[in-house]
């Protein structure tokens, strides 16, 4: 029972006033951002990185944590009142949610969604709680050449097995690499990729990527797409459910939490997939004369489960590897690499109180959520009347002052719109985010290990194929590609339709 | 030759729809309604939804007088009314008018201004009856 003692303390440490107070501000923040399309929680830790530089780590990993279960749980308002996703993983949340809005069901349809959300979000985090320890410890011992097959396998899994084409999701990826590849060599110090630049020798801030892939990409595509017809609301009243509601949703909650947990896990988690599996599970146990296709409860309640227990089952890999599995992940890690925090398997014991600090606030978040949202829901609906003028000066504001202020160097300002621009051309043709943001921030660290495991060797490229369980991650590696080329030729219809929702 | 009706779904343009039909009538003509928006926010209470049409279209039918809606998406919802009025060569444009303080006509402009001083035919400006 130790886990659990670690965790009330970790409670107490974050239950002080400031604490609560900064994981409201996230949760809050969260929400916002997640009702909006277009703007997720990436964009929004990345934006807050700068602004958060002078808080104590603990408390903006706070709010980052709050910020993510928050965009999490405010997808799925956009979706089931506009049928228009906040964010990809509410996709499926859409399809029966905007239907039962449509037969005047919105309020039990959020209620479903936020109590849903709230039981995955906790479950999820203890398991994460209770996981994270011992994975942690098995982590230590993993050696140089392990680790690099590991990341490998994540950015293979990443840009292979989520999203339409696995060309394009390579792209992302290479394209990530090389900009992390620029500045100066770890050990020998000879400048690659600068063009003689003294300011690039440095390498590029990762915030300044972020922002300007995330909010200046975004701003970007949004003005080039600035007028759209206008979408229905459906008028909402404060979220409830009656009693034959209850009954139906609580089997979906506890089995999209199964689903979403292990997928949110591992690399190539992402919310999109256990979301996906949860609607058909639920679709297939309702049978033929269910309400699916009418607007099913059963339809919401698994998806957005699934959603939020993903989204917990993201931090096992962070916490316990220091390997980011989702875009938010991925600027989470660059945060904590700013406050001069190494993640990896030494976090859990080099940075315990940040640990369990964390995921105590995350319990917590998780009660704010649901307390905040079910009142709040008509508010957070009237959000979405923002004109998107106003909404993206305000979005570029915080960019610029955020790239700004990581250095004070006007240089930046310039690095920021290449990298809006970036952002900009990798939406127009279709290029995930994910891996060219994982390449980014991941790429350094693998090199890390790459150069330890060879220096080790003396050298010799044998040094980084003399661990038995970085063979079994080479095997994996492989089979990560040759899979999904096999079973996409197979059952290539079904693929596509997946593959759509996915991509968005 | 017709009568233009700028609409929205509120008590203003309820108004501003009663007054054109009866003017319709009076000149012995249709009405062309128009709904316009800027478009530029995801949810926007002016512009007629499916629903809205439905209902529209259903109130229209019901009268027995030559009548078209259209709709409208453009930077200046003002000169996609006056556009209409143009297309239309509409004979008078009925438009509903509100209370504006002077700070909020300065920072959202007046849509009901534009169109008075840049109408090429007479403007009917009707308020909803109190």
């Amino acid at each position: 029972m130790d886990t659990l003692n670690l965790l009330v303390d970790g409670l107490q440490s974050a239950l002080t006033l400031e604490n609560l107070a900064y994981a409201s501000i996230g949760v809050i923040l969260g929400t916002f951002v997640g009702v909006l399309p277009g703007i997720g929680p990436a964009m929004a830790v990345a934006l807050l990185l700068p602004v958060t530089f002078g808080l104590e780590p603990t408390q903006s990993m706070i709010m980052f944590a709050g910020i993510y279960y928050g965009g999490m749980y405010g997808g799925s308002t956009t979706s089931i009142l506009l049928n228009t996703p906040g964010e990809s993983a509410s996709v499926m949340t859409a399809i029966e949610g905007n239907k039962m809005a449509k037969r005047g069901r919105a309020a039990q349809a959020l209620a479903t969604a936020a109590i849903g959300s709230f039981i995955a979000g906790t479950i999820g985090t203890l398991l994460v709680a209770f996981f994270t320890p011992s994975i942690a410890e098995q982590a230590v011992k993993i050696g140089a050449p392990s680790y690099f097959a590991i990341m490998l396998l994540a950015m293979v899994l990443v840009s292979s097995v989520l999203g339409a084409s696995r060309l394009r999701g390579f792209i992302g990826l290479f394209l990530g690499l090389t900009i992390g590849l620029i500045g100066l060599d770890l050990s020998t110090a000879q400048p690659r990729l600068t063009a003689g630049s003294l300011e690039l020798a440095d390498g590029i801030d990762i915030v300044v990527v972020a922002v300007g892939v995330f909010a200046v990409g975004e701003a970007l595509w949004t003005a080039a797409h600035l007028r759209r017809r206008p979408v229905d609301v459906i008028p909402v009243g404060r979220p409830f459910m009656g009693r034959g509601d209850w009954g139906r949703s609580w089997k979906p909650w506890l089995r999209g939490t199964a689903l979403g947990f292990p997928f949110g896990a591992v690399p190539a988690g992402g919310a999109e997939t256990p979301t996906f599996l949860s609607y058909v599970t639920e679709r297939k146990l309702a049978g033929r004369d269910s309400e699916f296709g009418e607007g099913a409860i059963e339809g919401v309640a698994g998806p957005e489960a699934a959603n939020n227990a993903s989204a917990a089952g993201m931090f096992v890999p962070l916490l316990a590897l220091g390997l980011p599995v989702t875009a938010t992940a991925a600027v989470l890690l660059a945060a904590m690499q700013s406050y001069g925090i190494i993640p990896g398997p030494t976090l859990m014991a080099d940075q315990p109180e940040l640990v369990w600090t964390l995921l105590a606030s995350l319990l917590i978040g998780n009660t704010l959520l649901l307390v905040i949202n079910l009142p709040l829901a008509p508010l957070w609906a009237r959000l979405l009347r923002i004109p998107r003028p106003q909404l993206y000066a305000g979005i570029l504001f915080f960019a610029a002052l955020g790239a700004y202020s990581v250095n004070q160097d006007p240089f930046d300002m310039a690095v920021l719109l290449v990298f809006g621009a970036l952002g900009f051309a990798i939406r127009r043709f279709g290029i995930p985010v994910l891996p060219l943001i994982l390449g980014v921030i991941l790429g350094p660290l693998m090199e890390v290990k790459m150069r330890e495991a060879l220096d080790l060797s003396g050298g010799e490229v044998s040094g980084l194929f003399n661990e038995g369980l970085a063979l079994f991650v080479y095997a994996l590696v492989v089979l990560a590609i040759v899979v999904p080329i096999v079973l996409g030729r197979r059952a290539a219809p079904e693929r596509v339709l997946e593959q759509e929702e996915v991509d968005r | 030759v017709t009568v233009v009706v700028g609409y929205i779904p509120d008590k203003f343009g309820d108004a501003a729809l009663d007054a054109g039909i009866e003017e319709a009538r009076r000149r012995s003509t249709g009405v062309v309604i128009v709904n316009a928006t800027k478009g530029d926010a995801l949810i926007d209470r002016r512009y007629l939804g499916e629903a809205g049409m439905t209902g529209l279209e259903q109130r229209l039918a019901d009268l027995d007088l030559p009548h078209e809606v259209r709709q409208a998406m453009g930077s200046d919802v003002a000169e996609e009314i006056l556009k209409v009025v143009r297309d239309s060569d509409a004979q008078v444009l009925v438009i509903g008018i509100r209370h504006r303080t002077p700070v909020g006509k300065m920072i959202m402009g007046s849509v009901a201004q534009q169109v008075l001083l840049d109408a090429p035919c007479p403007v009917l400006a009707v308020k909803p009856s109190p």
